[in-house]
């Protein structure tokens, strides 16, 4: 029986979608801005590049993007790859609600994420208070707000579920008994670790880092509220040029620089990653983790289980405490009165105190927001299943490669200049989408879309091709053996996909606040609305709003896990 | 099933192109009632108005007002620059006074001598050629902490100079002009105050008397001033925070538990403007709206909706007002060319100054 090779034809079709998608909807938008840009330099296109390349900001602009990126990164690995681990090899009480609770950080919007960390470690924040209650000092001692400590503790507490995910789903498929074997033979515990978990391991732990060098590389919010005015990387300085000094050509050229870059490093990692890919045979959990039978496990677990609460939780627990609690008792009645428990910034949400266009009681916000989390998440694995599928059938050609590197670009953009890439280039029928709230899950797509990829490909990749093969021999279709081994086997790794496109856009809040049609703001519109306004009630409602987003991806997220489609090992 | 998926993506592909098609669509024109046209208003995102008010006006006009917001101001106005030859609103609301050369410059208000800018006082008039009507105004100032200086048994600056004094030391908590709208204004009113030739050297000894900066003004406010749990009193901020610190406290028997500083020259008064964006097809309606806008039932409306004040002078204040705001005699004062001229000068001046 003859073997059918697929040939080159269904591979362009399986690039035609997240081709034309990316084509439309960001190098068109894209190149139209930087060209408009860079063509209302009066001295020349040529100029705005000498400017930045003379410029001593660009530099030190640069080199700091570099090194807190780097920082931020290593940061969240050292946190990271031990818990992924728990998550993996162990089976304890409480695990999926654990798991549920670290990846919320990954979509808390920013301002909200400040808030938690005031009321942590502001200057009148628990650990200040307690600090000066112990010592009995009369000024704080901890500076936490404006220092790079904030950034990089911000940057490991939004990414480090990027980690726990990726490289965790991973490794809980791994045949725990190529390293028992190892240790029969007498590998010591580290030889173990060094020659053989952390090889089998690098291909997720690498495109995990990846993305989480990329999502610091392009830090806006954090870097701006967090690290206050001495900071800047590239991504502010481009806000900053754009919006206060309204130098589109310089702007244009920074942007370029940070696409530069992000296309070096993903180009960088294919090359380092290019052998890394050993199909292996992926199992059961019911094989792979174990329940925590010995102390040294109780122990071990313990202490990354404490390491995530305080790092991931705790902030989240703050913040949802801070919301039931009167913010200020009344100065005039009771001098000494504590503040105390209250439901009123819950109940205020769904009273339209002064009767404004624009009101929207707090279960629309989340309905609107759930619709574009939906329609993000399909998208995205409309356009990335194919691409990845593309992507692992021929690693090793340069075009792959290439696409590979291209596909990442998005994630390198700097958003405000992809907003106003959209007005100057979605401006014509049919395609006018400039105050159309299809924007919304279009530009939410262009985020969420690199990440199913990247969550997909290692799996598909890890696939034995002699069993396609075998398959294949024995008379599948190429149909069936996609439909009966690579989706039993990647089914997985979708899911994964689609809650990180899931929760990507439920967070997102720079692309969304460019071009939200005000009537239908999403929760994060709706939090930061409140949040730009004085008084007691519009702070509460916000802390309410913020716990309420929480919840409810909370309970999305520990749904989307408990959901499970053709669990491996079950055939 | 491979082929299942990809012609899903196709299809949601087209699906997507077409819905976004069919929103251009109108309906076929009734004989009965003509169907209302539409009026598109471009904004800021703090941009908020009472549905009665916009109501009112969609009825007597039979017409559909469509909101579009488009991030913060600047981001907003560049939006409006960058689509001007083919525009997708018919006026643009929320240029202020550090923002009007940039949109006088890049010509994108028709000029409209609206008959209600009789009733607005002149020094709102910035433009004299009408392309950018004066619509609302608001003081950037410093505001104060009542309880932290009485519990301190410390007097609250009086001025600007002030702040340089050993007791404030510590206790300034400052937004980055750069990043910040009433930093901008902040940064404007020591200029207009001290002069283009020694605000740095204000601004050094600021420094020297430790004055914090932050990027925005929700962190200086919500994280730093320690009214809302920060360590620092004394904050740059609106004169209307107080009143509103009242009002959107839930408690109408509240009194502010902070104050403002008015002296003259501390504060930057901002004034906010509206124009007809050039090439609408809709001026009729256009002007409609902006006398509207400058209307008093609008007028009326727009300090509880976005805490800005009235330009239209036959408008009275609410009660809770003329009784907490405190407005100040003689703001400072910067003309919008000098600001557009220096604005890039002055920012990195400042930045060098108080940040390295």
């Amino acid at each position: 029986m003859k073997v059918k090779r697929p040939g080159w034809i269904p591979y362009a079709l399986l690039w035609f979608p997240p081709m034309v998608f990316l084509l439309l909807f960001y190098f068109y938008p894209l190149g139209s801005i930087l060209r408009i840009s860079l063509d209302r330099s009066q001295p020349g296109q040529i100029s705005p590049f000498f400017e930045a390349i003379t410029s001593p900001v660009t530099l030190r602009v640069l080199s700091f993007t570099f090194w807190q990126a780097s920082l931020s990164t290593l940061l969240t690995l050292i946190i990271g790859l031990p818990g992924a681990y728990l998550f993996a090899h162990y089976d304890f009480r409480g695990k999926s609600v654990l798991k549920a609770l670290t990846s919320i950080p990954f979509l808390m919007p920013t301002l909200v994420v400040a808030s938690a960390f005031t009321v942590l470690m502001g200057p009148s924040g628990w650990l200040n208070l307690g600090i000066m209650g112990v010592f009995n000092l009369d000024k704080p001692p901890l500076q936490f707000n404006n220092t790079l400590t904030a950034i990089l503790v911000a940057h490991v507490f939004y990414n480090t579920s990027i980690v726990l995910r990726m490289v965790g789903d991973y490794w809980s498929h791994l045949d725990p008994h190529i390293g028992q074997a190892a240790q029969m033979l007498g590998a010591k515990r580290w030889q173990v670790i060094r020659k053989i978990t952390l090889p089998i391991l690098s291909p997720a732990i690498s495109a995990a880092a990846l993305l989480v060098f990329i999502f610091n590389f392009t830090s806006f919010g954090v870097i701006l509220i967090l690290g206050g005015p001495r900071y800047a990387t590239l991504e502010v300085e481009i806000y900053y040029q754009t919006v206060s000094l309204f130098n589109l050509p310089l702007a244009a050229v920074l942007c370029l620089l940070q696409l530069g870059c992000t296309l070096g490093l993903t180009l960088l990692y294919s090359r380092l990653t290019k052998r890394l890919n050993i199909p292996l045979s992926l199992k059961s959990h019911k094989i792979t983790q174990q329940k925590l039978s010995t102390t040294r496990s109780k122990i071990v677990a313990g202490i990354l289980i404490t390491v995530l609460t305080v790092l991931l939780v705790l902030p989240l627990a703050a913040l949802a405490i801070r919301s039931v609690t009167r913010l200020e008792p009344d100065r005039r009645l009771q001098p000494d009165a504590s503040p105390g428990f209250t439901l009123d910034y819950y109940r205020q949400l769904g009273t339209n105190r002064r009767e404004s266009i624009f009101f929207t009681p707090p279960l629309t916000a989340i309905v609107i927001s759930l619709g574009y989390a939906m329609a993000t998440t399909v998208l995205a694995l409309c356009l990335g299943i194919p691409a990845a599928i593309a992507l692992s059938r021929k690693a090793d050609s340069s075009f792959n490669q290439g696409m590979d590197a291209i596909l990442m670009l998005p994630l390198g953009t700097s958003a405000v200049t992809l907003g106003l890439g959209f007005i100057v280039a979605l401006d014509q029928p049919p395609l006018d989408l400039r105050s159309s709230w299809l924007l919304i899950p279009l530009a939410h797509t262009l985020v969420a879309f690199p990440f199913v990829v990247r969550n997909l490909t290692p799996a598909l990749r890890s696939i034995q091709p002699r069993i396609r093969h075998a398959a294949a021999m024995l008379g599948a279709s190429p149909v069936s053996v996609f439909r009966y081994m690579d989706i039993p086997m990647v089914g997985r790794a979708v899911l994964v996909a689609g809650a990180f496109a899931f929760t990507i856009s439920m967070g997102e809040f720079g692309a969304t606040s460019l071009i939200a049609r005000p009537e239908y703001p999403t929760v994060p519109v709706a939090i930061f609305r409140l949040l730009s306004r004085p008084g007691e009630i519009n702070y509460g409602q916000a802390l309410a709003l913020s716990t309420i987003l929480m919840l409810i991806s909370f309970i999305s997220i520990f749904f989307i896990d408990k959901f499970r489609i053709g669990e491996i090992g079950e055939f | 099933m491979r082929i299942t998926i990809i012609k899903s993506s196709y299809l949601f592909l087209v699906f997507t192109i077409i819905i976004s098609s069919c929103s251009k669509i109108t309906h076929a024109p009734s004989l009965i009632t003509p169907v209302p046209r539409l009026l598109t208003v471009m904004t800021h995102d703090s941009f908020l108005i009472s549905e009665a008010v916009v109501s009112a006006f969609e009825i007597e006009n039979n017409v559909t007002v469509r909101f579009i917001t488009s991030g913060d101001a600047g981001t907003a106005l560049n939006k409006a620059i960058l689509s001007k030859d083919n525009p997708f609103a018919d006026v643009f609301y929320g240029v202020d006074n550090t923002f009007l050369s940039r949109a006088i410059n890049e010509k994108i208000f028709e000029p409209y001598s609206s008959p209600l800018l009789d009733n607005i006082p002149f020094q709102y008039k910035l433009d004299p050629q009408n392309r950018a009507l004066p619509v609302d105004w608001g003081d950037v100032c410093l505001n104060y902490d009542i309880a932290y200086f009485s519990d301190h048994n410390l007097q609250p600056p009086n001025n600007l100079e002030d702040l340089l004094k050993p007791e404030y030391k510590d206790l300034l908590v400052v937004e980055n002009p750069a990043t910040s709208s009433p930093g901008l204004a902040f940064l404007l009113a020591t200029i207009g105050h001290f002069g283009d030739n020694q605000y740095l050297d204000y601004w050094n000894a600021l420094v020297a008397n430790n004055v914090l900066v932050v990027n925005d003004w929700n962190t200086a406010y919500y994280t730093n001033f320690t009214r809302w749990g920060g360590d620092r009193p004394i904050v740059v901020s609106y004169s209307s925070s107080p009143p509103f610190e009242v009002i959107e406290s839930g408690k109408p028997d509240n009194v502010p538990q902070t104050a403002v500083v008015t002296s003259n020259g501390s504060c930057f008064r901002q004034t906010e403007f509206v124009g007809i964006l050039l090439g609408t097809n809709n001026r009729d309606l256009a002007e409609k709206w902006i006398d509207y806008m400058l209307s008093p039932i609008f007028q009326e409306d727009m300090p509880l909706q976005m805490y800005v004040f009235p330009v239209n002078s036959n408008v009275k204040l609410d009660v809770t007002f003329e009784r907490y705001l405190s407005i100040p005699q003689d703001p400072a004062y910067v003309s919008p060319e000098d600001i557009a001229l220096n604005r890039e000068t002055w920012i990195n001046a400042w930045t060098e100054t108080v940040l390295r």
